[in-house]
């Protein structure tokens, strides 16, 4: 009895619950899948949803209102102009850094090339606030430079080039290790034919080049940006927290935190999220659209 | 093939200006102490314990993310489910995030009057303005590394040894122990090491949760900056220079285990 119906059964059920369908070797049980995706969609809801959403919800807590009174106070807009000052300074110059160390690396050969790339790499691997420390020896009132700064006075630490320097150490390396690898993996051919066809140095960088590399520059600003705006630690030290002249958005939040006004500090928070969230939906496109020309195989 | 001149003496000098100098000051700077007195410095409780926080919270974190990381990079690579693009691009958050906001976010978050710290006190258990609550912040800035590092060798990993491995009898959880994980060992420890390296300097993402009481729940970068608030430049720098000791080490032995990995390959 029991042996003659239950194929039929299971070829009933195979046909409206898909669950029963007969898997792969290498496919994970059904349970199995529904449990571990269970834990993954949780874990990231947890640690990394909610969160977020705390951003926002606790910059609307009074409303709209108190929301915009915050970020349209003068304090809050100098720490918005400082921010966007800062990375317009530091994200240029990486640049630049960017492609002259891949230029170099990718399209020449010479003793001490790995070693040049493990040192790019640093700045990753040191703490923020050391990063900010190192500047402050230098500059500080007791640094290397600190008398002579101060009898000519010159301000450094607790000013906007200290700032900037620390800001421009912490986002070193995001331009150069996104170009590097791909100008490695392109190696030079089509300059050389380029230059074999007549072409000066620039213009085979600008048109040659550069066409190559775009998508890889533009993803390598992009972070290097988020991370300019958004860095603390490394700003916190060398900046002295003076309200409307050398607070960052990232500092004026703290400030606003630890003056218990949390509403203000959030809505600051939240500008900056929303900025968070565009740079990774502007991320997530560059990768669909151009992984090849990426190179985003190793994200940092 | 022109402009290799320029842009070398252009790179070396940025890169000597921006971070070798500065690093050398740093370096140089404890030293004023004495050699005994760097140690003094070094071994203060107040330092030592930092230090032992900073180190611990930031195992205990790596640990946490290696279980997870490798969970949510499998079901990433292997699964689909609904808004799978949104829950990827979302495990990059912490890269993008401004380390001060994620710490306020997360001190809010579990503060006793917290969506998370509420129901959590009611059961007994406090993490915000603990140690607990340092161990939060590091897994919340440590998990992409794991999950972006695991990713790529997940996706190029071949099934056929999965294959054979069922072929000769072997249960899936049986091919995940003696297959899977062995190949993937490498890359996992690779990736939990990056995010120890981050977690231990970290400093933005945890301030505001961990209380800051010395001796309980200080880390080490805020001790720095107490130092330098104090005009002990060069305590903070001898604080900063094992700090920087440490992250090299790290540095050379993840060069090693990758140059390892790929030999593998």
């Amino acid at each position: 009895m029991t042996t003659t119906t239950a194929p039929k059964m299971k070829r009933v059920a195979m046909k409206t619950i898909p669950i029963l369908r007969p898997r792969a070797p290498t496919d994970d049980h059904p349970l199995v899948k529904i449990a571990l995706s269970a834990i993954a969609v949780v874990f990231i809801g947890l640690f990394l949803f909610m969160p977020l959403l705390t951003v926002f919800s606790e910059a609307l807590a009074q409303g709209w209102r108190m929301a915009w009174d915050a970020l349209s106070e003068p304090d809050a807009i100098e720490a918005i102009k400082l921010t966007l000052l800062v990375a317009a300074i530091a994200v240029p110059l990486n640049m630049v850094f960017g492609l002259a160390a891949s230029w170099c690396i990718a399209k020449f050969d010479f003793r001490g090339k790995n070693l040049l790339i493990t040192l790019i790499d640093i700045p990753f691997s040191v703490s923020p606030v050391v990063s900010g420390l190192v500047f402050v020896l230098i500059f500080g009132l007791q640094g290397w430079l600190g008398q002579w700064l101060r009898d000519n006075d010159m301000k450094i630490i607790f000013a906007l080039p200290g700032i900037v320097l620390a800001t421009v150490f912490v986002t070193f390396p995001f331009v150069a290790r996104e170009l590097i690898p791909l100008m490695i993996d392109q190696g030079k051919d089509e300059e050389e034919a380029a230059a074999t066809l007549g072409a000066g140095g620039w213009s085979t960088f600008f048109r040659v080049t550069l066409p190559n590399i775009k998508w890889a520059l533009l993803y390598g600003v992009l972070l290097c940006n988020a991370r300019a705006m958004g860095e603390f630690g490394a700003v916190s030290v060398v900046s002295g927290h003076i309200r409307g002249l050398t607070n960052t958005m990232p500092l004026h939040v703290e400030v606003l935190y630890n003056d218990y006004q949390y509403v203000g500090a959030f809505a600051v928070a939240s500008v900056l999220a929303l900025l968070a969230l565009v740079t990774l939906l502007v991320k997530s496109v560059l990768e669909w659209q151009f992984a090849d020309e990426i190179s985003a195989t190793h994200r940092h | 093939m022109p402009g290799f001149g320029f842009s070398l003496a252009f790179t070396l000098f940025y890169l000597s200006a921006i971070v070798l100098i500065p690093l050398a000051a740093l370096i140089i700077r404890p030293w004023e102490l004495g050699w005994n007195g760097f140690w003094a410095e070094i071994l203060a409780p107040r330092v030592l314990h930092a230090l032992k926080l900073s180190f611990g919270a930031a195992a205990v974190a790596a640990a946490i993310n290696s279980v997870f990381g490798l969970i949510v990079a499998w079901v990433l690579v292997r699964y689909r489910f609904p808004f799978k693009r949104v829950v990827d691009a979302l495990v990059d958050l912490p890269f993008a995030l401004p380390t001060a906001v994620a710490g306020i976010a997360l001190s809010a978050l579990y503060a006793s009057n917290g969506w998370i710290g509420a129901p959590l006190e009611k059961a007994g258990i406090k993490i915000a303005y603990t140690p607990y609550g340092v161990v939060v912040a590091l897994v919340f800035i440590g998990l992409p590394f794991v999950v972006r590092t695991l990713q790529p060798v997940l996706t190029d990993l071949s099934r056929d040894s999965e294959e054979a491995a069922a072929t000769l009898g072997a249960t899936r959880f049986q091919t995940f122990r003696r297959v899977i994980l062995p190949t993937l060992a490498p890359t996992l420890l690779t990736g939990t090491a990056m995010a120890f390296a981050r977690a231990v300097g970290e400093y933005g993402s945890v301030i505001f949760i961990a209380g800051n009481l010395p001796m309980v729940s200080e880390i080490t970068p805020l001790l720095i900056i107490i130092k330098l608030q104090e005009y002990d430049y060069a305590g903070a720098a001898a604080v900063g220079v094992v700090m920087l000791a440490v992250s090299f080490v790290f540095l050379l032995a993840l060069n090693a285990l990758q140059a390892w990995v790929s030999s593998r390959r």
